[in-house]
C-alpha cells in the first residue's frame, strides 16, 4: 500500500539497484521499531530474575559450637541446603591425600575449606549434575565409595572434600561464600 | 449489496448470519461436505480424538483454577481441598490428571499412524511440522501442570528439568536462576508455571487451528498413501466420517472413563502425595510416563551437555524427517522393508520407555544406549538410504479401484464414476 502511494516519488523503476532515500527511511523505522520492541520486552523479560526480596533473603548466620566431630548439620540459604560438616581428622587426611588422585574437576581440599579450619567443610548440597540433594549428611546414609555424600538420582559419588569422583555430575559441590564471625559462629552468603 | 456472501442457507436466520459472516458455509465446506478418502481406518480417529481431549483439558482446567491457589505453602492444600470438599472436585482433577497421560496416548498414536502410513511426506511436510510443534508446548504445558500440586515428584521434577538448561555454557546458570526467578526452584517458579500453564493451552488451539488449515488445503493423507484421484476416491465427511469419529470417541471416553473411575493414580507416582521439601530428594525420580523414553536417551549419554542435547535432538529430528526419509512411496503397506523396521523402532522407543522408569544402572544403561542409537539411526541414516534401494511393491491405480469391490466401475473420471460411490 505505501509502496504503490510512494511510487511516482521514487526514482523510475531501473531493476531496483540504486539506493533512494525512501529505502534509507525504511531502514532507520525498522531500526527504530527494532529498538523500541526490546526496550518493552526487556523489562517483561527481566521480571522473571530474582526480585528485590528474593536477593535480600542472601545470607544466613550458622552456630556451629553444637556440630560435634563426624557429625554433619543442613541449613538453608537461598532456598538451598547448605551442608555443614565437622570432618574428622581421619577425613581430612583422605582428603589431602585424594589431591592427588583423579579428579574430574580438580581442586585442592585446602581451597575448599578456610585456613586453620580445615575441620569444618561447608559445601552447597545440590548435585551438579541435575540438582538432586545428595544424601550422606547423616552418618547412617550411604556416603559413596568416597565417604562424602551420594546422590541418589543419577549417581554421582563426592568425597570427604565434595569432590565429584565418580558419576556423571560436571562439577564439585560448591563452596558458598562464608565468613567464621568468631570461633563457632559462621554467616553463609 | 456488494461485499455480502450468497448464502444457500433456507433458514432465514442462518442465511442473515451467513450473509455477512460465512460461518456456516465455511463449516458446511470444511466439515459437512469436504471430500475425504473413502478408506481411512480406525488409526484416522486419532487426530479428532486429540482435539477432543484439548477440549476437555481446558474445560477441566478452568474449573480446577478456580480452586486451586498458585503458592509454595498453599498449592498442595489447595489441591487436597479440591479433592474432598469441593464439588466434584475430585472428578475434575482426575479427568484433568488422566486427561494428560489420555492426551499423550492419543497423540503418540497419532503420531505413528503419521510415521507408518508416511504422512510427512510432499506435500504434507508443514503439516508434520506443525505437529511437532504441538508436541513440544504439550511437552511443556504437561511438564508446568505436573509442577502444580507442589508434592515431590513436582518439586524434583522441576528441579531436574530447569537443571537441564544449567548444562549450557557460560549463560547456563543464569538461564536457570532466570526461570526460577531465585536460587532455587520456589514460590516465584510455582507462580510462573501456574500463568503459563494457563496460557499454553490457549497456544495450543491457535496452531492445533493452523495444523487444520494445512490438512485442509492438502487433504488427508489414507493408507494406501495415494493421491486422490478423482470424486470416486472420496465420500463427504459428513456422515461418514462424523459417524466414525463418533465410534472412535466412545471407545476412547470408555477407556478413558477407566482410568478415572478404577484406577485414578495407576499412572501417577505415590510420592507426590507427599507435599514438596527442598531439603530431601526422593530417592528414586522419574517423570510422568509419556516422558520416559527421553529422559532414557538424556541419561544414556555420561556426558551432561551431550544428553541434554541429544534429548532435544530426538524430537528436532522428527522435524526433518520429511526431507530424511528419501522414498517417494508414502504407505509401509508397499515398503516391505521399511514394514519391518517401523516395528523395530516402535520397540526401540518402548524399551526406552521402560528404561526411562527404571534407575540408571547395569543392563538399563546398556539397553537404554542400544535403544537410543538405534533411534537416530533410523532417522538420520537407514531412512535417508533405504529409500534409495527398496523395491517398493507396485501401488494401486487409485483408491476406489483398490478397495471397492466393483473395482470402482473402471477408470472412468466424471459422472459415470460416480454412479458407484453411491452404490457402495
Amino acid at each position: 500500500m505505501a509502496d504503490s502511494a510512494a511510487a511516482p516519488h521514487a526514482a523510475p523503476n531501473t531493476g531496483g539497484a540504486e539506493v533512494t532515500k525512501r529505502d534509507f527511511l525504511k531502514l532507520v523505522t525498522a531500526a527504530g521499531a527494532a529498538v523500541g520492541v526490546g526496550a518493552i520486552v526487556w523489562p517483561l523479560v527481566d521480571s522473571m530474575n530474582p526480585a528485590a526480596d528474593v536477593l535480600a533473603l542472601s545470607s544466613t548466620t550458622v552456630d556451629l559450637a553444637p556440630v560435634q566431630v563426624g557429625q554433619a548439620i543442613t541449613v538453608m540459604w537461598r532456598g538451598k541446603p547448605v551442608f555443614v560438616r565437622h570432618r574428622s581428622a581421619e577425613e581430612i587426611a583422605k582428603a589431602k591425600a585424594d589431591d592427588k588422585g583423579r579428579l574430574p574437576d580438580p581442586m585442592t581440599d585446602a581451597a575448599r575449606v578456610k585456613p586453620g579450619k580445615e575441620q569444618w567443610l561447608i559445601v552447597v548440597g545440590i548435585c551438579t549434575h541435575l540438582g538432586c540433594v545428595p544424601i550422606g549428611n547423616r552418618s547412617t546414609e550411604v556416603r559413596g565409595e568416597y565417604g562424602g555424600w551420594f546422590c541418589p538420582c543419577h549417581g554421582s559419588h563426592y568425597d570427604t572434600s565434595g569432590r565429584i569422583r565418580l558419576g556423571p555430575a560436571p562439577a564439585n559441590l560448591a563452596v558458598p561464600p562464608y565468613a567464621f564471625e568468631g570461633d563457632t559462629k559462621i554467616k553463609i552468603g | 449489496m456488494a461485499g455480502l456472501h450468497k448464502s444457500e442457507f433456507q433458514n432465514p436466520v442462518i442465511n442473515w448470519i451467513d450473509s455477512r459472516l460465512p460461518v456456516f458455509t465455511m463449516l458446511q465446506k470444511e466439515y459437512g461436505v469436504f471430500p475425504t478418502p473413502r478408506n481411512f481406518n480406525y488409526l484416522w480417529n486419532f487426530g479428532a480424538l486429540a482435539m477432543i481431549n484439548l477440549v476437555i483439558m481446558i474445560a477441566t482446567g478452568i474449573f480446577l483454577a478456580m480452586n486451586y491457589t498458585p503458592h509454595a505453602t498453599m498449592a498442595f492444600d489447595s489441591v487436597e481441598r479440591i479433592m474432598r470438599d469441593v464439588n466434584y472436585g475430585w472428578l475434575l482433577r482426575y479427568v484433568h490428571m488422566n486427561g494428560a497421560s489420555m492426551f499423550f496416548i492419543v497423540v503418540y498414536i497419532h503420531m505413528f499412524r503419521g510415521l507408518y502410513y508416511g504422512s510427512y511426506k510432499t506435500p504434507r511436510e508443514l503439516l508434520w511440522i506443525l505437529g511437532v510443534i504441538i508436541l513440544l508446548l504439550m511437552m511443556a504445558t504437561a511438564f508446568m501442570g505436573y509442577v502444580l500440586p507442589w508434592g515431590q515428584m513436582s518439586y524434583w521434577g522441576a528441579t531436574v528439568i530447569t537443571n537441564l538448561f544449567s548444562a549450557f555454557p557460560i549463560i547456563g546458570d543464569s538461564i536457570v536462576t532466570w526461570l526460577w526467578g531465585g536460587f532455587s526452584v520456589d514460590n516465584p517458579t510455582l507462580n510462573r508455571f501456574f500463568s503459563l500453564h494457563y496460557l499454553l493451552p490457549f497456544v495450543l488451539v491457535g496452531v492445533v487451528f493452523l495444523h487444520i488449515a494445512a490438512l485442509h488445503i492438502t487433504g488427508s493423507n489414507n493408507p494406501l498413501g495415494i493421491d486422490v484421484k478423482g470424486p470416486q476416491d472420496t465420500l463427504p465427511f459428513h456422515p461418514y466420517y462424523t459417524i466414525k469419529d463418533s465410534v472412535g470417541i466412545c471407545v476412547y471416553l470408555l477407556v478413558f472413563a477407566c482410568f478415572v473411575f478404577f484406577a485414578p493414580n495407576y499412572l501417577g507416582h505415590p510420592d507426590n502425595y507427599i507435599p514438596a521439601n527442598p531439603l530431601v530428594t526422593p530417592a528414586h525420580i522419574v517423570p510422568e510416563w509419556y516422558f520416559l523414553p527421553f529422559y532414557a536417551i538424556l541419561r544414556s549419554v555420561p556426558d551432561k551437555l551431550g544428553g541434554v542435547l541429544l534429548m532435544f535432538a530426538s524430537i528436532g529430528v522428527l522435524a526433518l524427517l520429511p526431507w530424511l526419509d528419501t522414498s517417494p512411496v508414502r504407505s509401509a503397506r508397499f515398503r516391505p522393508i521399511y514394514r519391518i523396521l517401523f516395528w523395530v523402532l516402535a520397540v526401540a522407543c518402548v524399551v526406552l520407555g521402560v528404561c526411562g522408569a527404571k534407575p540408571a544402572e547395569g543392563i538399563w544403561v546398556v539397553l537404554s544406549r542400544i535403544a537410543t542409537a538405534y533411534y537416530f539411526l533410523h532417522f538420520l541414516v537407514i531412512l535417508p538410504v533405504l529409500g534409495k534401494f527398496e523395491r517398493t511393491l507396485p501401488l494401486p491405480e487409485s483408491i476406489s479401484r483398490a478397495v471397492l469391490p466393483t473395482g470402482g466401475g473402471g477408470p472412468l473420471p466424471g459422472g459415470a464414476a460416480a454412479k458407484p460411490m453411491e452404490k457402495a
